[in-house]
């Protein structure tokens, strides 16, 4: 459903060219597919090029056979792209229920963004009427984020670490949302994460690193590999 | 009153006909109507242009409408209205001005309103200022509210400018005494050529006193708009002002806040943030299908909600 082919990406600081992502291929056509990799490996770049928000330096997108490389963000979103940033968006005056409606496409009411509120463990009632800002914490945030790409329910929904800045307590029941989510959603997941919980339930896993490609299988082929190369020899010893 | 006045009505003061409770209203320069209630007496002043409002000590869940209406071209008016609202008083007064002004000439209303809050009476003021038509470049207005507040006593001023004032200074002055509350949520937004300027001067004389001030404001095009507040600690109390600003265009806003505390346990805060919509704002809306355009109007609109 979405091929990535040859995507590189360049940026020039100070006049020293560096390559963030470097002739990556890929190709995205299981329901749940994780990218992982170490940090700064070009991961979220990857995402962010997928809907538009950046620009490849070279290479071509293809979505179901079109190729969007030229689209901007609202017309990728338009064509089936959602993204749930890792950081998200705070917005002054701007209600969850007016962003859930927005993601939507039309006017909701408290029962409609119940359905996606409830789905991503929050009560409607209490939170409709909350502004998108700084009074709400970071795990809230990201499930606020995470229910707006639900309500868009678009053929590829990309997740750029949704476990990222949030408490344990606030991650438990994260990882039952994307559990839920991989047995119910319709449409393609693609979610970038370092969380094994989450590489356990994708059906294809990548690894990103310094700007490559360097691996792709089924969790049941890579995940042995990957938590044997990231463990810490001494307590790997230690336990044992 | 005509259709055109009517929906002025309704932009400035939310109403579709004439009001329950006590009201006045003011169509060009002259009382349109008038109804004072058992405990809202509003009468005309004799010295000058203007009512005095008497609310009643212990009124509970009144409002007061005031609606000011220009329609014609060319008038300019000075109207003072003074506020006395009774002990243990909890009323909702809504006032507001609206402009049509399909001439050439400047159209200016200058409102001067005096509140004298009692002690423990608790009010919400509501004031929306509004213009309309081809002649809007010149429509002023220039608003003066003059509030004291007693021991106790609490105020909410809510005051929006969204549309068609060409210049607009508005001046504000309140006094604090002990335990009082002063709350201030300003909307503004200018375009064109459109000058707006809030000027705040709070005086927190009481212990307790405390004075909470919000102004949020975008200014588009070639607009421009000052925000100055100054605000005097006197005694142990707590101050906030808050400046928060959406650059557009080519406007310009200046905040110019200055505090004084004359007292060691005075508190008191400024903050003021000017800037362009955040990219990553835009961004996120337009991951949800939204234009970059669609995104910026929600992005105001919510910021001025």
């Amino acid at each position: 459903m979405l091929e990535l082919k040859n995507i590189t990406y360049e940026v020039t600081e100070n006049g020293v060219t560096k390559r963030i992502l470097d002739n990556v291929s890929l190709t995205v056509d299981g329901h749940f597919t994780a990218i992982t990799g170490p940090n700064g490996g070009g991961k979220s770049t990857l995402a962010k090029i997928i809907a538009g928000i950046i620009t490849p330096t070279s290479g071509q997108i293809i979505l179901d056979g079109v190729d969007i490389t030229g689209l901007n963000v609202t017309e990728r979103a338009k064509a089936g792209i959602g993204f749930a940033f890792q950081q998200p968006v705070r917005f002054k005056g701007v209600t969850v229920h007016d962003l859930i409606s927005l993601a939507k496409g039309k006017p909701l009411t408290t029962a409609d963004a119940c359905k996606y509120l409830s789905e991503v463990g929050l009560c409607a009632r209490d939170y409709v009427s909350r502004e998108v800002n700084a009074s709400l914490s970071g795990g809230e945030l990201k499930r606020i984020e995470i229910a707006t790409v639900l309500a868009r329910g678009v053929k590829l929904s990309v997740f750029d670490e949704p476990e990222a800045g949030i408490d344990l307590w606030s991650f438990q029941s994260l990882i039952a949302v994307f559990e839920r989510m991989s047995r119910e959603i319709q449409g393609h997941i693609l979610i970038i994460s370092h969380q094994e919980r989450i590489l356990s339930i994708a059906d294809k896993i990548v690894v990103i690193a310094e700007g490559k490609l360097t691996g792709v299988g089924t969790n049941e082929e890579m995940l042995p590999h990957l938590l044997k190369s990231s463990s810490c020899p001494t307590l790997t010893e230690k336990m044992n | 009153m005509d259709k055109i006045e009517l929906n002025i009505l309704k932009e400035i003061a939310g109403l579709h006909k004439i009001p329950e409770g006590a009201y006045n209203i003011r169509v060009n320069g002259q009382a349109e109507a008038r109804n004072s209630s058992a405990n809202v007496e509003i009468v005309q002043k004799t010295d000058k242009p203007g009512i005095d409002i008497i609310i009643k000590p212990n009124t509970k869940n009144e409002s007061v409408h005031i609606p000011v209406i220009l329609s014609k071209s060319g008038i300019t008016e000075s109207v003072y209205n003074d506020f006395y609202i009774g002990e243990n008083a909890d009323v909702v007064i809504v006032a507001g001005c609206g402009i049509h002004n399909c001439g050439t000439e400047v159209s200016r209303h200058d409102g001067i309103h005096a509140f004298h809050v009692g002690k423990n009476a608790k009010i919400l003021y509501v004031e929306k200022h509004y213009g309309e038509g081809t002649g809007e470049s010149n429509n002023v207005m220039n608003p003066t509210t003059e509030i004291t507040l007693e021991e106790g006593a609490h105020m909410e001023m809510q005051t929006t400018q969204i549309k068609g004032i060409a210049s607009t200074v508005r001046v504000t002055k309140a006094t604090a005494g002990a335990g009082a509350t002063l709350l201030v949520r300003e909307n503004i937004m200018t375009h064109g050529n459109q000058f707006a300027e809030t000027d705040f001067t709070v005086d927190l004389n009481g212990e307790g006193a405390s004075a909470d001030i919000v102004s949020r404001s975008v200014a588009k095009e070639n607009s421009r708009q000052n925000f100055l507040s100054r605000m005097n600690g006197n005694a142990p109390c707590h101050g906030h002002t808050e400046c928060d600003a959406i650059l557009m265009d080519n406007a310009v806003v200046s905040a110019i806040p200055e505090l004084t505390a004359a007292n060691v346990d005075a508190e008191l805060v400024h903050e003021a943030a000017i800037g362009k919509i955040a990219g990553e704002q835009l961004t996120k809306l337009m991951t949800l299908g939204l234009t970059e355009k669609e995104a910026e109007e929600v992005i105001v609109s919510g910021f001025l909600k």
